[in-house]
């Protein structure tokens, strides 16, 4: 399969299965279309002709080193990867080596457009004892199988309302590592109202890296983003932040922020980010109920495609003025990015990856937090509802219709599984689906 | 591949990878920023890594 699409004055071909991508002029780009659906001459006389600044022979000599990637396997290479497509899983079945801890459902802000309802995910407000937190660790690593990177994701809610039982999970974690020969690596997502230099001090020694979550411009950020007095969180957080990221010295970090429909033109957003001199950043699509008018409509997909689309050349240009960013879904590693049995076999949810609520019960992923029928069993007695386990390891990409010849099967996942569960009950499903897209061409 | 038409961007042979990947200890998609949206191909290859 090809895709191949015109962004920023280039020509961009991809050829899905190999994975390899293609700079082309535009008479190559026409002739790609073309290719393998008429004969040779004819497809080189159609070149020829719309392309009268041709030399001659030159749409002949185009279609030949066109032949020639073919036969290498980097041009229309054959989709053969479907029967792989649940092996990593078989292969590492049982293994979990991801744990997300709700180390507080409560929060201290109180976002309209939260998912997890301020952080009670539909339940009552509660915080995670270190003992379950222990037992956590234990369950990660017990069944971890030879995997030597664990990863542990304090979570909520926020989790900074419950930080002496996160620094008493790391202490104990640490203690253990060596012993069962694994690498702890520890994230923490934060609003930022309880950010100080305790906690930037030994977030920068123990966090592998930190989410923090800031909207951008005061006036969007401050319109979902209220403590509980109806007081926007801006200017509390924002010198936190800038504090946090400073001290971090390098050390992985992201600035994270949710567009809605109040702001589809998020590039906005990500500009006064950088004028805050953060360079490390992530922007996503707000997960909410069809019919809440937070949801993105079909009227601002094309607003947030284009916003993509500048986002990229905002990218280029700043590179190019020596004032780089990162922005986390156009962080792709071409060259050493992941194998095909990663790209096929989904995003790992309810499998090698799990949520654990502040009372230790265990689901597929944090999307899924206090649906009981997910529920997968808990840290004591481990997985035992397997069914759900079972259709969560046979989810991939091929394993739906929709998804096994699109283009962007092995570049995107539409989320973790629990987005994807949702979005088949929202109409604009397929509209989500484009966005995704756009920001892959991206 | 460099012509005067195509300018071949290096990156890794996906059907290559086939022959020696699935070694499972790279990343797990959504233990990072997004927790939403997951993308797969901005993971890092731990055994490239290294």
């Amino acid at each position: 399969m090809i895709h191949q699409y015109k962004m920023g004055g280039r020509n961009i071909v991809m050829d899905i299965a190999s994975g390899s991508i293609h700079e082309v002029d535009d008479a190559t780009y026409d002739m790609i279309e073309l290719y393998g659906k008429e004969d040779r001459e004819s497809v080189v006389k159609t070149i020829a002709d719309r392309y009268p600044d041709l030399e001659e022979g030159e749409a002949a000599e185009i279609y030949d080193e066109l032949s020639e990637l073919a036969a290498e396997g980097k041009l229309f290479a054959e989709d053969t990867f479907a029967p792989m497509a649940g092996e990593l899983k078989a292969r590492t079945s049982g293994v979990v080596k991801a744990l997300c801890l709700h180390v507080a459902h409560s929060c201290n802000l109180n976002c309209s457009y939260c998912f997890a309802s301020q952080g009670r995910f539909h339940g009552e407000r509660a915080l995670m004892s270190f003992e379950t937190g222990k037992r956590a660790i234990d369950f990660l690593v017990e069944n971890s199988g030879s995997r030597r990177n664990l990863e542990v994701d304090f979570f909520g809610g926020e989790p900074l309302l419950n930080w002496e039982v996160v620094k008493q999970i790391v202490a104990y974690a640490r203690s253990i590592e060596k012993e069962k020969g694994k690498n702890f690596r520890f994230t923490l997502t934060t609003n930022g109202m309880l950010v100080d230099d305790e906690v930037i001090a030994f977030s920068n020694r123990e966090m592998h890296n930190v989410v923090l979550s800031l909207d951008g411009r005061r006036e969007v950020h401050d319109r979902f983003r209220k403590d509980y007095a109806g007081n926007g969180s801006w200017e509390t957080i924002v010198p936190k932040f800038q504090r946090f990221v400073e001290a971090r010295g390098g050390k992985n970090y992201y600035i994270r922020g949710t567009f809605t429909h109040a702001n589809p033109d998020f590039l906005e957003d990500i500009k006064v980010m950088l004028d805050l001199g953060f360079t490390e950043l992530s922007m996503e699509p707000v997960v909410c109920a069809p019919g809440d008018p937070m949801a993105l409509t079909e009227e601002d997909f094309p607003i947030v495609a284009e916003q993509y689309e500048k986002l990229a050349e905002l990218m280029e240009a700043r590179a190019k003025e020596g004032r780089p960013f990162t922005f986390y879904h156009y962080m792709i590693d071409l060259e050493d990015g992941p194998c095909i049995y990663k790209r096929i076999s989904g995003c790992g949810s309810g499998t090698e990856y799990m949520a654990v609520t502040p009372w230790g019960d265990l689901f597929p992923c944090h999307q899924f937090v206090g649906e009981e029928a997910f529920k997968l069993g808990d840290i004591w007695n481990g997985v035992t509802n397997t069914g759900v386990r079972e259709d969560f390891a046979n989810c991939n990409v091929y394993a739906r219709e929709e998804c096994k010849d699109c283009w962007a099967r092995l570049y995107n996942r539409l989320g973790t599984r629990g987005v994807r569960v949702r979005l088949q009950a929202i109409p604009q499903a397929h509209g989500v689906c484009d966005l995704l897209k756009d920001r892959g061409e991206g | 591949m460099k012509t005067k038409h195509i300018k071949t961007i290096k990156t890794r042979d996906l059907c290559e990878s086939a022959k020696k990947g699935g070694c499972g200890e790279c990343q797990t998609s959504c233990q990072s920023a997004c927790k939403t949206s997951c993308g797969i191909a901005n993971q890092r290859c731990e055994k490239s890594s290294k």
